[in-house]
């Protein structure tokens, strides 16, 4: 069972407290996300324990929770029913909160054939830089009254408001899943994601590490043999390990000491020519990579083939993580923080020195 | 509201015109009474109003010299795709210049590999899945006017259309867009990778309604098109035993690609209109369609039907042929023409509510249909909640516009004390923009004015749309306490 929990009162108070003496707040829910982002300061404001499933019906898709609810209990809950969250956040830790997940906006493997976290929120209640209460979006699929403020807060690292609870789409979960695994080198490996992406298969994870391309099939048990018959390949013995471990980065490839890069890019793109060892999922859009080449020399790289490269984990976060944007992008982003947290309180510096 | 024609367009400086002038093609700028009219309404016809002209654009550089020609002059621009929009959103100003984007029609490429397409905002919705059906793929979102509304509206709208629960909205299928600012200063927003650092503009300016800039590029995503689709044709003798078909259905598991409700009277609307098939008599039918393999459909027709027969349906028909299937469509896909030759005119409401309170919903809209007066028939995307009231009037009889359009207030506040939304896929616009203020707190409302300042901080941009002034809605919630009556409905609502 979930705690139900409610500190909205306190969280509030906290925060308009802050805004008055100007003190920066860092927002810590579970904290297995701390490493992400420009190094945290300011005191710690603690959602973890702002917890409960408010609203679920699953018979209407939907599932409304606070923020400090633990992911991992919250998939419990959903399993119960049959569904789950369709975006396959990463587990980092085992107190990681939904809460956590939203405002990272990370998403797991099966992101380019599902949709990512973003895709999937319905509604947001925040509480903004000033400690007041908002309400954006809702509890319905559909919904485009005022701007899209929710999914706004998806990836903005707290820096917008902090998350008190969250409306989010889920779906059934598949009926069976299986794994098939192809020995290719990286170009082929490309050139079949894409490929298969384009055709109507129930696909729903394709990466590729050390020679080794692994695509996952979900769905009804007939439609996924149809695939299996179709496709070939080997039948990988433990698939579901394999993706669990690739979301969560347990995976021995997680394991270097080297700065992790996670370079976003057009599926179809060409191999990286950059030393160091990859790990390419999303059929193609996501590829890791441990490096020690400059920044500079990674983002050139990335920023060639039309995407943009994020420091994951490791090496030095005093400087720029997140990709710089275009001086007019930055502009819009500066003045939108200054609209939800007018005294700059909330976050500062995590996901960008001026923001 | 009552919109005075105004035929002149002065007021603003000749020399705004000649700028104008210089920067369009010759045949760009239209200003006379009789060049000007086709563009005095969108599809919401109740609000008519000249624009000061209507600028016509062909290349993106006259895009960027137009807004900055606005920005330096402080003139208003309201950009405009087909006019299809429901909401208003596209209604001229008579101080405004309405910029139409009907010339960027190009499909710039398809990209079958990294299965993308790149259009301008003048293509025709449909158009795309035209031109990505060679490779086997299509473009998902598929509002009913697609074959003529534009991508850019839809951007603009963030529209839907019958397939969402399945395949979402146009959010969920655009990465990219190129967009224009009020200074004349083009940015990119998105990528043609699946994220993009700093905050999510993408989902900002998708559904933003014109109001923070001009698209003049949009990278869609194409899906494969599934190998076979098949519908089934449900009746039910209670509206509440159609709704509980639906929960019961989702519960297995099963997402279908398309799941509509139509009541009794759009039923008799549309099956004289286009002999779909529907049983004249059921008080309500359900179209579900699943799509997949062969082996998928047969499976989830499977589940399906006998979902239905469990919850008492009186009739199911599982479509035999692709020809059958697109005639249990017909009847849907015509509901809206089918209920205009019922009466006189009808007007499109756009609620959406959480599917269990459907029948409380729906009783609450019988009851308000006879204290008005009005007869209303009810169109539902049932998969996601959205639902379609259509009230039929007669705009011939004094006064009946007007009671017509309190009505449909009336439904939507039911819809947002229901736990829903005022609007599903048409977007707020004019006609909204008091439910707004039952929608959301004023605090609420300075936020979206502050993304708004943003972007466009002389809010020059499709002015008086989508987000109410604080003042309008404080007069509004004030007269609405007392018996939701505007004392004065001549006062200009922008």
């Amino acid at each position: 069972m979930i705690q139900m929990n409610d500190r909205t009162a306190e969280l509030s108070d906290a925060i308009s407290a802050a805004a008055s003496a100007k003190r920066s707040l860092q927002i810590v829910g579970g904290g297995s996300k701390l490493f992400y982002g420009r190094e945290p300061e300011g005191e710690v404001l603690a959602v973890g324990d702002h917890t409960g499933v408010t609203v679920y019906d699953p018979t209407e898709l939907v599932v409304t929770v606070r923020a400090g609810t633990r992911l991992s209990e919250l998939a419990e809950v959903l399993r119960r029913e049959r569904q789950m969250l369709p975006f396959e956040p990463p587990l980092f830790g085992p107190h990681a909160t939904i809460g956590g997940t939203v405002a990272c906006g990370l998403s797991g493997p099966s992101r380019p054939y599902r949709g990512a976290v973003r895709d999937f929120v319905l509604g947001v209640e925040l509480l903004n830089g000033r400690g007041e209460r908002l309400r954006f979006g809702g509890q319905v699929i559909k919904n485009v009254a005022g701007y899209d403020v929710s999914r706004l807060m998806t990836g903005a690292m707290g820096t917008l408001g902090v998350i008190l609870d969250v409306s989010i789409k889920v779906h059934p979960l598949p009926e069976t899943e299986k794994t098939l695994c192809y020995e290719l080198t990286e170009q082929q490996a490309l050139k079949k994601m894409n490929e298969v992406a384009g055709r109507p298969l129930p696909l729903t994870g394709a990466c590729y590490y050390q020679g080794v391309l692994s695509l996952r099939l979900s769905g009804l048990a007939e439609g996924v043999s149809a695939a299996v018959d179709v496709l070939g390949g080997s039948q990988a013995s433990d698939g579901d390990g394999m993706w669990s471990t690739l979301r969560d980065h347990s995976h021995p490839y997680f394991l270097s000491d080297k700065p992790l890069w996670r370079l976003s890019v057009p599926s179809a793109a060409r191999s990286l020519d950059l030393a160091g060892e990859t790990f390419v999922e999303w059929g193609g859009a996501l590829r890791w990579l441990h490096s020690e080449l400059s920044p500079d020399l990674i983002r050139a790289s990335v920023e060639a083939l039309g995407g943009h490269a994020t420091l994951f984990r490791g090496g030095d976060r005093t400087g720029s993580v997140f990709h710089p944007n275009t001086r007019t992008l930055h502009d819009l982003n500066v003045r939108l923080k200054q609209t939800f947290d007018p005294e700059g309180i909330l976050n500062p510096g995590r996901l960008h020195p001026d923001i | 509201m009552k919109v005075g024609n105004v035929t002149s367009n002065t007021g603003q400086s000749p020399r705004f015109f000649r700028a104008l002038r210089d920067v369009l093609p010759a045949d760009g700028l239209l200003v006379s009474d009789e060049e000007r009219r086709p563009y005095e309404c969108d599809g919401l016809t109740g609000y008519r109003e000249l624009p000061l002209a209507v600028a016509m654009p062909d290349r993106l550089e006259q895009v960027e010299q137009i807004l900055s020609l606005c920005d330096r002059h402080g003139v208003p621009v309201i950009a405009r795709g087909a006019g299809t929009g429901l909401s208003g959103g596209a209604t001229p100003r008579r101080d405004a210049l309405l910029l139409s984007m009907a010339r960027f029609s190009r499909i710039i490429d398809v990209d079958p590999v990294s299965r993308t397409a790149r259009v301008e905002p003048g293509v025709r919705n449909l158009a795309i899945s035209e031109a990505a059906a060679p490779y086997g793929l299509f473009y998902a979102p598929d509002p009913s006017s697609q074959i003529a509304c534009t991508i850019g509206g839809n951007v603009a709208e963030n529209a839907g259309g019958v397939h969402c629960l399945k395949y979402g909205l146009t959010i969920h299928n655009i990465i990219r867009l190129e967009v224009v600012l009020i200074d004349g200063e083009k940015i990119t927003i998105g990528s043609e990778a699946l994220d993009s650092p700093g905050y999510d503009l993408l989902a900002l300016m998708t559904g933003s309604e014109g109001m923070l800039g001009v698209v003049t590029v949009i990278t869609v995503r194409l899906l494969p098109i599934p190998v076979s689709a098949k519908a089934v044709l449900v009746a039910f003798d209670e509206v509440e035993k159609a709704a509980d078909s639906v929960a019961k259905l989702i519960a297995t598991g099963v997402i279908p690609a398309g799941l509509e409700m139509m009541d009794n009277l759009a039923i008799r609307a549309a099956e004289d209109f286009s002999d779909a098939g529907y049983p004249r008599d059921a008080a309500a039918i359900l179209i579900c369609e699943v799509d997949g393999t062969e082996a998928e459909v047969d499976r989830q027709i499977e589940l399906t039907t006998s979902v239905f027969a469990s919850e008492g349906a009186i009739d199911i028909q599982v479509s035999a042929t692709e020809q059958e299937r697109q005639r249990f469509w017909s009847g849907r896909k015509n509901a809206f023409p089918a209920v205009g030759r019922i009466s006189p005119d009808y007007y499109c409401i756009d609620g959406t509510i959480p599917r269990q309170q459907l029948g409380r919903v729906l009783a609450g809209i019988t009851e308000l249909s006879s204290t008005y007066g009005l007869r209303i028939a009810n169109v539902f995307h049932a998969g996601d909640g959205n639902l379609h009231p259509l009230i039929l009037y007669d705009g011939a009889q004094p006064g009946e516009f007007e009671r017509t359009e309190e009505l449909g207030g009336k439904i939507l506040e039911l819809c947002v004390k229901a736990g829903g939304t005022i609007t599903g896929e048409h977007g707020v616009g004019l006609e909204k923009i008091d439910q707004m203020c039952v929608q959301f707190e004023s605090s609420e409302l300075e936020h979206f004015h502050g993304v708004k300042a943003a972007f466009d901080p002389r809010g020059l941009l499709n002015p008086g749309k989508a987000v109410p002034t604080l003042a309008r809605c404080a007069e509004f919630n004030a007269i609405h306490v007392h018996d939701g009556r505007i004392p004065f409905p001549d006062i200009d609502r922008f």
